[in-house]
């Protein structure tokens, strides 16, 4: 993966980070900061996560604070709902986003409508962080990018950080949050890019979307690893003549809605791209906004970059990704129309 | 048709003998006051099972889910905890929380899901809950509580408190995935929970019989290295004592306890389930012979500590108070249109604070009654 321009030019005296120490630094001080804060999953103690970014935690905190669990996801999450039903604030490692279905009961009928269901009586402050999306050669069961099934459930924040720096001041407002956040993390992104990321604590806040690149012809709206592609698209596109305004959306619900149209008022043409199948994935929702706030501004139909309505497939992932080679022509085509 | 046999219970000690004198080695060391406390909530239990259900019929409640024939593995169970302890219920134990002090006026608003109720009317009949109480929140999915009690109680450990976590399901709950992951997570964390398996013989159709090939359910526990016992849940003493019992082996041991509680569901499922559709023999009639509260009634006369005069006063006050209840409670307002947005989040987000303006302002704000 080539680190798009913006994050070359970042402040050059702090250290340069990449996705994993950045969360890893998330973690610590969320744990430093506040005795309540458990962290709790497979592996995610003594070998430090499958992907390290729990290392060295429970040597820090110890095993009551760290906790390695067996192998049940359902058992995680509904142990996590106990743990902060009690008011600990549980942060809940499940080890691939694929693996994520035997809990999806306990999220979704459960974490999900605690608050609800209980008239206010019981929130569960809780975040359950777990990898997202292809590109690592992980075939169906390592790549997924199942945001939309948890966009889709009333009563969970979705947060999809691209880069380390956002991804650490996001967990640390997660964690704060007082609903439950499902926190994905790209996986291909995890060691692919550095960047400067403070050592010390910071908040970057939920709901807010950021210009990554402004633009004047159209719009790409992008997350997670995908917002890289969605850089070197514009970049070549811009060697054409088009200048595309780069949205990284970072927070997916409750999205920023008005940022997302301050940008569509602007160029009047907009493109989503996301890892997920097109049907139903989360870019038939953000369209859909587009139309409703912004239907008069749009010079040119909306457009879908996304994975395709298959499984995703090991051998042919590169192809099945909507990676830049996909998104240019479909910008080139939204600003010619 | 196969059906679970009531042999079962052979082995089992009881601490009522059937002439209502008592076995002492199974029975608590119990004043009779408080057994009388025990007899009066299982007897407030069933009066409020019968009236909601003529109300369920009556077409005035959506629903009740009851306890009849179960009163005394709930009350024996849930009277045995101590103050500090919590209770994460299944469905059917709303006596466990009328014990615990929770208002009756406050149960009734639940089942009328009307503007006073605690949970504000968002969930179906009978599925209350209490902070205050200390009393976990009602969900229909079959045993999701089960790994909810087990990250509450180990939270409890981790922060050295000394409390108890009790967590209430039937013998179908057996078989669903949380009830695995619950009873192996509180092993290996040695969570104190007591598992408090009420084996009503029936999941809505399927006879426990058919729900395992196991011996009993309390057996399961040792694959999870979780101590086990079975009681006679329809004997409330013998319950009571079992329980009493269990939750001073988990603060010692400082390890999780099962019991299985024998009794059995004396009618549907719920009040949407008629039980004559699978249940034909005289089944119904046989477990009817050990009632826990005809048996529990025969112990305090045996004592001299009941007759017909305090039966009848007993029944006939809980079904007074239960008549203002209802009147008050039918008469109270659904739940104002603006808080089906609230609670959601936190605080209420651009898109739900957009949604309910269109609600507030939408054709029911010309006519409510609007359909």
């Amino acid at each position: 993966m080539v680190p798009a321009p913006w994050i070359l030019t970042c402040v050059k005296t702090m250290p340069k980070k990449n996705l994993v120490t950045a969360l890893n630094e998330g973690l610590r001080s969320e744990l430093a900061e506040n005795p309540d804060v458990v962290v709790l999953g497979e592996d995610v103690g003594r070998v430090g996560g499958v992907f390290r970014v729990t290392a060295g935690l429970q040597e820090e905190f110890g095993s009551d604070r760290v906790i390695d669990t067996p192998l049940a996801e359902g058992g995680i999450i509904g142990a996590a709902i106990g743990m902060a039903m009690y008011g600990l604030r549980p942060i809940a490692e499940i080890q691939f986003s694929d693996f994520i279905f035997p809990a999806f009961d306990q999220i979704v009928s459960e974490a999900a409508k605690y608050r609800y269901r209980s008239g206010g009586e019981f929130p569960i402050p809780m975040v359950i962080r777990a990898p997202v999306g292809g590109g690592i050669r992980g075939g169906h069961y390592h790549s997924q990018s199942p945001e939309a099934l948890f966009i889709h459930t009333p009563g969970l924040k979705v947060v999809c950080p691209s880069n380390p720096y956002d991804a650490k001041g996001l967990l640390k407002s997660a964690v704060k949050d007082n609903d439950t956040v499902m926190f994905f993390e790209p996986k291909r992104v995890y060691r692919a890019v550095k960047m400067e990321v403070p050592d010390g604590p910071y908040e970057i806040p939920l709901s807010q979307a950021k210009v990554v690149r402004p633009g004047e012809d159209v719009t790409v709206i992008a997350w997670g690893a995908m917002l890289f592609e969605a850089l070197a698209a514009a970049e070549s596109a811009q060697q054409q003549g088009v200048s595309t305004e780069v949205l990284d959306l970072r927070t997916l619900w409750p999205v920023d809605v008005e940022s997302i149209m301050q940008s569509v008022r602007k160029t009047g043409r907009v493109v989503v791209v996301h890892e997920a199948p097109k049907t139903c994935g989360f870019g038939a929702e953000l369209l859909t906004l587009v139309s409703e706030h912004a239907f008069l501004h749009l010079q040119a139909p909306p457009k879908r970059v996304t994975g395709w309505d298959t499984p995703f497939p090991y051998r042919l992932e590169q192809e099945y990704l909507p990676l830049q080679h996909r998104i240019l022509p479909a910008l080139l085509e939204t600003a010619a129309y | 048709m196969r059906r679970p046999s009531i042999f079962l219970r052979e082995g089992i000690p009881t601490a009522i003998r059937p002439d209502g004198t008592l076995d002492r080695t199974h029975a608590p060391d119990i004043s009779t006051e408080r057994k009388r406390e025990l007899y009066v909530a299982m007897l407030r239990t069933r009066v409020i099972d019968g009236r909601l259900e003529r109300l369920q019929r009556q077409g005035r409640i959506g629903f009740h889910i009851g306890s009849l024939g179960e009163e005394a593995s709930i009350l024996g169970s849930a009277m045995a905890m101590g103050a500090q302890d919590w209770i994460f219920p299944c469905y059917r134990e709303f006596g466990a929380l009328l014990s615990r002090g929770f208002p009756l006026q406050s149960y009734v608003d639940n089942m009328f899901a009307n503007a006073n109720d605690i949970v504000k009317g968002r969930q179906m009949p009978d599925h209350y809950t209490s902070r205050a109480h200390r009393f976990g929140s009602v969900s229909s999915p079959i045993g999701t509580q089960i790994s909810q009690a087990v990250g509450f109680a180990w939270a409890a450990k981790l922060k050295r408190d000394p409390i108890t976590v009790a967590v209430y399901f039937g013998d179908g709950a057996t078989s669903s995935h949380d009830f695995h992951t619950g009873l192996n997570f509180a092993g290996v964390y040695g969570a104190p929970v007591l598992f408090l398996c009420r084996n009503n013989q029936w999941a809505i159709s399927l006879p426990s019989n058919e729900q395992t090939a196991s011996q009993n359910f309390a057996e399961k526990a040792s694959s999870y290295g979780v101590a086990a016992k079975r009681c006679d849940g329809n004997d409330v003493l013998a319950t009571y004592h079992t329980i009493t019992e269990a939750l001073g082996y988990i603060q010692r041991e400082k390890k999780p306890m099962m019991i299985e509680m024998l009794t059995y569901r004396m009618g549907g499922h719920s009040t949407s389930d008629d039980p004559r559709a699978y249940r034909v023999d005289d089944e119904v009639d046989r477990w009817a012979k050990t009632d826990p509260l005809v048996r529990m009634r025969r112990h305090l006369e045996h004592l001299g500590g009941w007759n017909e005069t305090d039966e009848s006063e007993a029944k006939q006050a809980v079904e007074q108070e239960l008549s203002q209840c209802i009147e008050r409670a039918e008469a109270a307002p659904p739940p104002e249109l603006d808080t089906m947005f609230d609670d959601v989040y936190q605080t209420r987000p651009p898109h739900l604070q957009q949604q309910a303006s269109q609600l507030i302002h939408g054709p029911r704000a010309v006519d409510p009654h609007l359909r």
